[in-house]
């Protein structure tokens, strides 16, 4: 299922720790992200999986531990070694769709979906839209080019914030429960894109509350409890035959 | 009680009332030119990291909005030359009082509407990899103008009609000229009459402009 774990890894995490003020929310996680790769973040709210993702592309500073990104360490603490890179070249690189999708609300969906490449990777206008005109007919949104998020159904939103991070060309995805903003039936048109991309061999981190999801698209499962990984695995060991009990416990809560 | 109204004897002074006019517009216009630089740079100052930055811009916009612009005016032209060690012409007192004033209105305008904007805007700019001032020009502050927008305009009415209050350091506005046409004419009925009457012809379509403004941005919305 996962022969690429071999190679060297595209994104690291090495004993990353986060505190809000007293409260410690991770405490020290360790995640290796191989070329496409699909890794899948379950745990209860408040586990620290999101401030986790979040800290995968700085949008949320560890207190503690490193991220590495093709091998390279990030953050200004290495500011001074000659194999540093920038927080800037690091999200230009890995993509991310949010939970409450922050599509630009001032801007069409395909204004949307070009503003990176034209703003950050500086491609010329026009090849900038016709990629972005593709991407969006790829996630079923050919006829939406030109209409405003707020005319947009949630799922739809959400399509065109994956649209959004895929035009960059990133080679990692980062998605925060981004199925969780959305009514139950609109979920499963989200799901299918992120589907195909796994398929496609897109590198991804995951968090989401959808274990059949999970266990379906994920090489590997990551259970996060109280600021650590609890328990780690192939879908099947850690979502079909978890050992521990706050594992079982909290799945008992999806089949209901 | 009948008052015989008079308004030829005023008229012949008509060319006061336009020069005043002229005045009250460039004090109005130059000060909103001013504070909107000083506004942007004093709420830049605020959203700043710096602590030193974020406690000089507060003072300051406190020590303007705190007190009354009368005040301010007296100080500045009367008080603040004897601790300079030398006179401030009037005209430069009022421009620059006015400019501050107003400059601190708007900062607090322009942060508050920066603020609220959500913080996923701006997060989802920076996942991009945008830098932090692309963020802001390309997502944050076009949605934050058009936030902005009628307080903004609100405040710059307000300050059209408290220019008024430079004519205290008798530089020749509208309500200066008012009051010496008053004098040439003891026709205080009639010459302050005529300076409201130019007052509401300046300021009516600016408060029909901003209604407008304000029903297409909700409209927009």
């Amino acid at each position: 299922m996962n022969d690429t774990t071999r190679e060297a890894p595209i994104l690291e995490a090495v004993g990353i720790r986060k505190s809000f003020g007293p409260l410690e929310v991770l405490k020290g996680i360790d995640l290796t992200l191989a070329r496409g790769e699909v890794v899948a973040l379950i745990g209860p709210s408040g586990s620290g999986k999101s401030t986790f993702i979040r800290c995968l592309n700085m949008l949320e500073t560890p207190t503690d531990g490193l991220i590495r990104f093709r091998e390279k360490p990030i953050g200004k603490e290495f500011r001074d070694r000659a194999d540093t890179i920038g927080i800037g070249t690091l999200r230009r690189h890995v993509g991310m769709v949010f939970q409450h999708f922050n599509l630009f609300p001032h801007m069409t969906a395909l204004q949307n979906v070009v503003e990176g490449p034209i703003t950050v990777a500086k491609k010329p206008r026009a090849e900038a839209e016709a990629h972005a005109r593709d991407l969006l007919g790829r996630v079923g949104l050919s006829e939406k080019c030109d209409t405003y998020p707020a005319h947009l159904s949630g799922g739809q939103k959400q399509r065109v914030a994956i649209a959004r991070a895929l035009a960059m060309e990133p080679e990692v995805l980062l998605l925060d429960e981004v199925t969780s903003a959305l009514d139950p039936e609109l979920v499963g048109e989200v799901l299918n894109v992120i589907r195909s991309l796994g398929e496609a061999g897109m590198t991804m981190a995951i968090v989401t509350h959808e274990m059949a999801f999970a266990a379906d698209v994920a090489h590997r499962v990551l259970f996060f409890d109280q600021g650590v990984v609890a328990e780690q695995g192939t879908p099947d060991e850690i979502i079909a035959h978890p050992r521990s009990d706050r594992l079982r416990g909290f799945l008992a809560r999806f089949h209901q | 009680m009948t008052y015989q109204w008079d308004f030829h004897v005023v008229g012949q002074y008509l060319d006061l009332f336009v020069w005043g006019v002229v005045y009250t517009v460039l004090y109005t216009l130059g000060s909103i030119v001013i504070g909107v630089a000083l506004g942007a740079l004093v709420c830049a100052a605020r959203l700043s990291s710096w602590m030193a930055f974020r406690g000089t811009a507060r003072l300051f916009q406190e020590l303007f909005r705190c007190t009354p612009l009368l005040v301010q005016l007296l100080w500045v032209y009367y008080a603040l030359p004897l601790l300079l060690g030398t006179s401030i012409d009037n005209r430069a007192a009022a421009l620059l009082t006015l400019s501050c004033y107003v400059g601190a209105f708007y900062a607090e305008i322009f942060r508050s509407g920066i603020v609220s904007i959500d913080r996923g805007q701006r997060e989802a700019a920076l996942a991009l990899g945008m830098s932090r001032g692309q963020s802001m020009r390309r997502i944050v502050l076009p949605q934050a103008i058009k936030r902005m927008l009628p307080s903004f305009i609100n405040q710059s009415v307000i300050q059209f009609k408290n220019t008024s209050l430079i004519s205290v350091i008798s530089v020749a506005d509208l309500a200066y000229m008012a009051s010496v046409v008053n004098g040439q004419t003891y026709r205080p009925l009639e010459s302050y009459t005529v300076m409201a009457l130019f007052y509401i012809a300046m300021l009516l379509p600016l408060t029909q402009a901003a209604d407008y403004v304000e029903k297409r941005l909700r409209a927009s919305d």
